[in-house]
């Protein structure tokens, strides 16, 4: 018993930098999950992907002009991040091309600018982190950074919970009812640029959209409500982060993909057996169908 | 039903999209407390109205002048396909939205919303539908749920796109004498509609549409052969 305790505990209790990696990535879930149930239901899944994209060139001219220092990092991705979105938005109401699509070019230009840049000056490690994260080597100002963020993420969607169901839902009912449908979804951004901001460091760039958009996928396979599917999106965000860490540590492979790969088990498992709509429950409704039918024409 | 108040006053109003015209020289009024239903073939621009008079697209030319209040007293009945079926969202919250004027963003549900929205469902037929997603629902259900919605509005102007399109006709019989009773209470109903025959027993002022105005007026002197015979012509050529 003691001997399984330690197995699955003792890694976070005897190390202080998994201790902080496992603080630093519930903190990171605890805010993905429920801003990318959003995005599922706004059908924008691919925009959190894009975003997280979108952060990389300010993140690297933060790097550039300052080196390592968080905030710069953190105060360009910011700024890109927000200007990547109001650009594709733009485009998507100028040109007859779509959001997805506007998006899809805006944070592919993101990328290879953003490489490009952090290549400028960085090592070939730094990159490393900026697109994996160091998640094993969070420092106090980087775990500042996302529990701050996590925190005023969560704050905002207490707030604007209500109107922001109603924009996702009918906006148009919104706006004839005086609702502020855009100053909801500018909020809603602001959360999402903030999350991903503080998500690259733990997770880095790329991975950090797995976090957020996996556990959001996979919720809508458990439970109906939104506010229920937030909660255990955040869950099994979290639940994926531990299991990611453990892995990492006793088979010594990286910690981000573990985290993703962990969270993508959890899809997989969620879309077969989820009692929302999963595989397995519609294969045995179908048999439930076909026996009724079955019993229903016997007796012709 | 006697009163003459102006609701809205449509002067040589175009409404369109990007860079197609809808509606052209559109001209008339709406009165308060009056029962208008909106026809018109296809593509005649009845939705582009509604639009333009809730405001969610301006006009390319003209004006529309309302009465002072009226974007506080508005209620509008989407077309169903523009909801979203599959969002996880129950009948009783979907209804309770109708709330939202009077609960906001962070007010509580007090009793007395609870009361009214149980008896908004009664009205619609959907007591025991409350628990049910809005998934499971059929075309009819919904529409009746959106209904309720807008009962609990309790707005003094109503605007309904399209409310019996892919509705069962016990279900459009009954959805029609909740706007009649809203009519009786001095509300002003405005309905885009496809059933001649619903608009001529129940509607007195009929706006014909086809790209333009082909008649505004009392209903039987809107809806003639000659001017519905104009409406499909007009729509069928390649009218811009």
């Amino acid at each position: 018993m003691m001997a399984l305790m330690d197995v699955l505990f003792g890694p976070f209790i005897d190390f202080g930098f998994m201790k902080r990696a496992l603080a630093g990535s519930f903190a990171l879930a605890a805010a993905a999950g429920p801003l990318g149930v959003f995005l599922v239901l706004r059908r924008m899944s691919l925009m959190g992907d894009a975003m997280a994209h979108a952060i990389l060139p300010g993140v690297a001219v933060g790097f550039l002009t300052a080196g390592l220092s968080l905030s710069a990092m953190a105060i360009g991705g910011m700024i890109t991040g927000l200007v990547v979105a109001l650009l594709a938005g733009l485009v998507a109401r100028l040109t007859p091309q779509r959001e997805d699509a506007s998006f899809a070019a805006f944070y592919l230009v993101s990328l290879g600018l953003g490489v490009l840049l952090v290549s400028l000056r960085g090592s070939n490690m730094d990159l490393i982190h900026v697109l994996f994260g160091t998640v094993l080597g969070l420092d106090d100002a980087s775990l500042l950074l996302v529990t701050g963020s996590t925190t005023i993420t969560l704050l905002i969607l207490a707030l604007v919970f209500r109107p922001l169901v109603l924009e996702c839902m009918d906006p148009i009912f919104l706006r004839t009812q005086g609702g502020r449908g855009s100053v909801v979804h500018m909020l809603f951004l602001f959360m999402l640029v903030i999350t991903l901001v503080a998500g690259f460091q733990v997770l880095g760039t790329l991975m950090v959209v797995g976090i957020m958009m996996l556990p959001a996928a996979s919720a809508r396979f458990w439970v109906y409500s939104v506010g229920r599917q937030m909660l255990v999106a955040a869950l099994l965000g979290m639940i994926s982060a531990y299991l990611g860490l453990l892995f990492s540590y006793y088979y010594n492979v990286p910690a981000s993909p573990a985290i993703i790969l962990a969270a993508g088990a959890f899809y997989f498992l969620s879309i077969t057996f989820g009692p929302q709509g999963g595989l397995l429950r519609a294969y045995s409704q179908w048999r439930a169908r076909r026996r009724r039918m079955a019993s229903l024409l016997e007796h012709d | 039903m006697t009163s003459t108040q102006t609701l809205i006053e449509l002067d040589h109003v175009a409404l369109g999209w990007k860079d197609k015209i809808a509606l052209r020289d559109i001209s008339g009024c709406f009165t308060r407390g009056s029962l208008t239903a909106i026809v018109g073939p296809n593509g005649a621009g009845k939705s582009t109205l509604l639009k333009g008079l809730t405001g969610q697209i301006n006009p390319l030319k003209g004006r529309i002048a309302v009465d002072s209040g009226f974007l506080d007293q508005l209620a509008l009945l989407p077309q169903m396909g523009d909801l979203d079926k599959s969002f996880p969202v129950t009948v009783h919250d979907l209804v309770a939205m109708g709330a939202w004027k009077r609960v906001g963003a962070w007010g509580g549900f007090p009793k007395a919303e609870h009361e009214r929205l149980g008896h908004a469902l009664e009205q619609v037929g959907l007591a025991d539908f409350a628990r049910r997603s809005i998934g499971t629902l059929s075309g009819g259900q919904l529409q009746r749920a959106l209904f309720a919605r807008m009962i609990m509005q309790d707005a003094q102007i109503l605007l309904l796109d399209e409310p019996f399109a892919a509705v069962d006709r016990a279900t459009s019989d009954e959805l029609m004498n909740l706007i009649l009773d809203w009519h009786k209470q001095g509300r002003t109903v405005m309905a885009v509609l496809h059933d001649l025959d619903m608009v001529r027993s129940c509607f007195p002022q009929t706006v014909l549409l086809a790209g333009q105005v082909v008649g505004w007026g009392q209903t039987e002197a809107v809806l003639t052969p000659e001017n519905l015979h104009l409406a499909r012509h007009l729509c069928a050529g390649d009218y811009l």
